[in-house]
């Protein structure tokens, strides 16, 4: 069976996959398909299990529970030197005493290749770093030691490439252009890659599907469009970009819609966005969405009327308002500057309106801080 | 008093300096020149005089050829075995103690709590007929009745080889512990089973502690006498007895001091055409 996993291609199927450590699980009942030749992302705060799964995908752990599917061959307990995975490590774990070709050239050789020069030199071009092959990884900038790390990996066209945070220590301009390569790169090589980031962003520019984790769990998984668009979970609304979430309750259906009531003032979404379970709701809106009005302007859509302008915060592209409402609850709205000026000003009486479809409902028993708390630039786990 | 920033380096290095200066560049001194030195005519014993007699390196050198062979193939032996017994000790340390790891670097430690005569003097009772080795060896028949363990080439490379232990594992210990274990993971990641990591990886990565325990091993080792003067017989005695007995039994101070210059000598030599080895390819 080992023998064969080598060669093993195909989907990689997680079912039902549980690590614990003692009195902790880090993984808890986890099944997930990830379709071959797909960008995949884990994305998740510190310690939601996220570096644990790509681990026990890598073979560097063994799940407590659960199996590992590479297409039709279980690669649960098979060592990580027999599996057809690479990995991309968060510090790129470059082997300090070898030259970036031998670097590059290990895996390789480890499956008894002689001739490697062509197929190292190739990746090298591809990273667009041909001339860094004979220095020593520690003569080489991030960024640098980031691309070698991941030719050192996909040289040996494996059947899944793992990348854990590989963008991580990297400073911010050079990581947005890493993302930009990197996924090019996964097109021009045609590979299967699981990306696990903490960085929204990262994972939404990248990835062709991401599954969002929260302490050893798949909160929601989708495209990147899906989960910002219409977010099932508080943590999943606050974790991807920001959310308003306010405090509702499901009035009645007209047709495909839902009447809702908020505080009084009634505003209608569509019912297949809601994932609410019973009559209460938090009508979730992007700040985005969002459109502020002086009273006694012409509206469409979805009104709420009785904020005032709290806050202003003019960031160039865009203006961020805080809306006091009336109920006590402060309003995030971002207004695109397409027209020059802030035309809002501190203290102003507003009606704040929206497109009834851009609502999403959860469920009223959330914790509407869930997602939030967490800082998106800690390190990630061990 | 304003003391000038550019100065301060100096002034840090003024104590060192000074004690080496009394204790190790002035007696050296005093050492070469005692070993050009001739017996005064008709003078007491022990009473010699300056007369460039650089024939003394030769006729020490040829006259113990054999104790300087000797000592450099014992200290290459315990050096060997030393490494052999460290490596896998200090790998398990470095990676496989988890939380007792303090503890186990306190056990290799833990010799130097007594005197190292005392310990050599132990070894010595361990190794005699009314240790528990020899008759166990015995009565498995792996020595004859006849053979005995003391007074042997055995006894004193085995000698050294415990006495020297620490200062390989404790560099060995220092490098693999620096060796960041992603690298491993990588190796596996990347093909390579364990034994293949363990040759690819884990020891080119360790060479700087192989170097540094084999140097602090051999160096020490080859001028040693109290492992061969305790454990071994008139048979295994090594430089150092010679200088020793020279100097305290003979009151031959130019051959004592010449055969010290000849063993530093041939340390430098050997240790430098080491490092250059090392240093500039793997040793494996």
């Amino acid at each position: 069976m080992s023998n064969d996993a080598i060669s093993a291609r195909g989907d990689l199927r997680l079912t039902r996959i549980t690590k614990s450590y003692g009195d902790f699980t880090a993984v808890d009942d986890l099944t997930l398909t990830i379709p071959k030749g797909s960008f995949f992302a884990l994305l998740g705060p510190s310690g939601c299990g996220k570096t644990t799964t790509l681990r026990m995908v890598a073979g560097l752990e063994e799940p407590t529970v659960g199996s590992i599917h590479l297409g039709d061959t279980d690669i649960t307990t098979t060592r990580p030197y027999q599996r057809p995975i690479n990995t991309v490590f968060q510090n790129y774990a470059l082997f300090p005493h070898l030259s970036i070709f031998e670097n590059i050239a290990f895996g390789l050789r480890r499956r008894g290749i002689k001739d490697v020069k062509e197929q190292v030199d190739k990746v090298l071009n591809l990273v667009e770093l041909p001339h860094l092959a004979e220095r020593k990884p520690t003569q080489l900038s991030g960024g640098q030691q980031q691309r070698i790390a991941l030719a050192r990996a996909i040289v040996n066209r494996p059947a899944l490439l793992l990348l854990d945070e590989p963008l991580g220590a990297l400073d911010l301009k050079l990581r947005r252009q890493m993302q930009i390569e990197l996924k090019w790169i996964q097109r021009e090589v045609g590979l299967t890659f699981v990306h696990v980031t903490h960085d929204q962003e990262e994972a939404m520019t990248m990835a062709d599907t991401i599954a969002v984790m929260n302490e050893g769990r798949i909160e929601q998984m989708g495209s990147p469009a899906d989960l910002y668009d219409n977010p099932e979970t508080a943590f999943v609304a606050n974790f991807l970009g920001q959310s308003n979430l306010i405090k509702a309750r499901i009035e009645g259906t007209d047709g495909d819609n839902l009447v809702i009531d908020i505080f009084g003032q009634k505003i209608s979404m569509p019912k297949k966005r809601s994932h609410a379970v019973d009559n209460s709701m938090y009508a979730g809106i992007r700040p985005e969405k969002f459109r502020i009005s002086l009273v006694g302007t012409p509206t469409r859509g979805n009104t709420l009327t009785g904020g005032h302008i709290e806050d202003v915060s003019y960031i160039g592209v865009s203006t961020q308002y805080v809306v006091a409402m009336p109920w006590g609850q402060e309003l995030m709205v971002f207004e695109q500057n397409d027209d020059g000026v802030a035309p809002f000003d501190k203290g102003d009486e507003v009606v704040i309106s929206w497109e009834p479809t851009f609502t999403f409902g959860l469920r009223g028993d959330e914790d509407v801080d869930a997602g939030t708390e967490v800082n998106p630039e800690e390190p990630a786990e061990e | 008093m304003k003391i000038g920033k550019a100065r301060v380096p100096y002034l840090l290095l003024l104590p060192g300096f000074a004690f080496l200066f009394t204790f190790f560049i002035l007696p050296i001194i005093n050492l070469a020149q005692t070993s050009t030195q001739t017996p005064v005519a008709g003078g007491d014993t022990g009473e010699y005089e300056q007369s460039f007699a650089f024939s003394n390196y030769i006729n020490a050198f040829v006259d113990n050829r054999e104790q300087f062979g000797r000592s450099f193939l014992y200290a290459t032996l315990a050096t060997i075995f030393a490494l052999a017994i460290a490596y896998p000790l200090a790998y398990a340390i470095a990676f496989k103690s988890g939380k007792f790891k303090n503890i186990l670097l306190v056990l290799v430690v833990a010799p130097f709590f007594t005197s190292f005569l005392l310990r050599t003097v132990a070894w010595k009772q361990i190794l005699g007929e009314e240790g528990f080795v020899v008759p166990t060896l015995r009565s498995l028949h792996v020595i004859s009745e006849q053979t005995t363990l003391t007074s042997t080439a055995f006894a004193v490379v085995a000698g050294m080889t415990y006495n020297f232990l620490p200062f390989m594992t404790l560099p060995l210990y220092a490098s693999l512990e620096r060796i960041d274990p992603r690298t491993i993971e990588a190796a596996g990641d990347l093909y390579a089973n364990g034994l293949t990591t363990f040759r690819r990886v884990t020891v080119p990565l360790s060479m700087p502690g192989v170097v540094a325990g084999t140097l602090l091993t051999f160096i020490p080792a080859a001028g040693d006498y109290v492992n061969a003067a305790i454990l071994g017989s008139p048979n295994t005695k090594m430089i150092g007895n010679v200088i020793e007995s020279r100097y305290f039994k003979i009151v031959d101070y130019p051959t004592a001091a010449a055969l010290s210059f000849t063993l530093m000598a041939a340390i430098l030599i050997l240790v430098t055409l080491y490092i250059r080895k090392a240093g500039t390819e793997e040793l494996v």
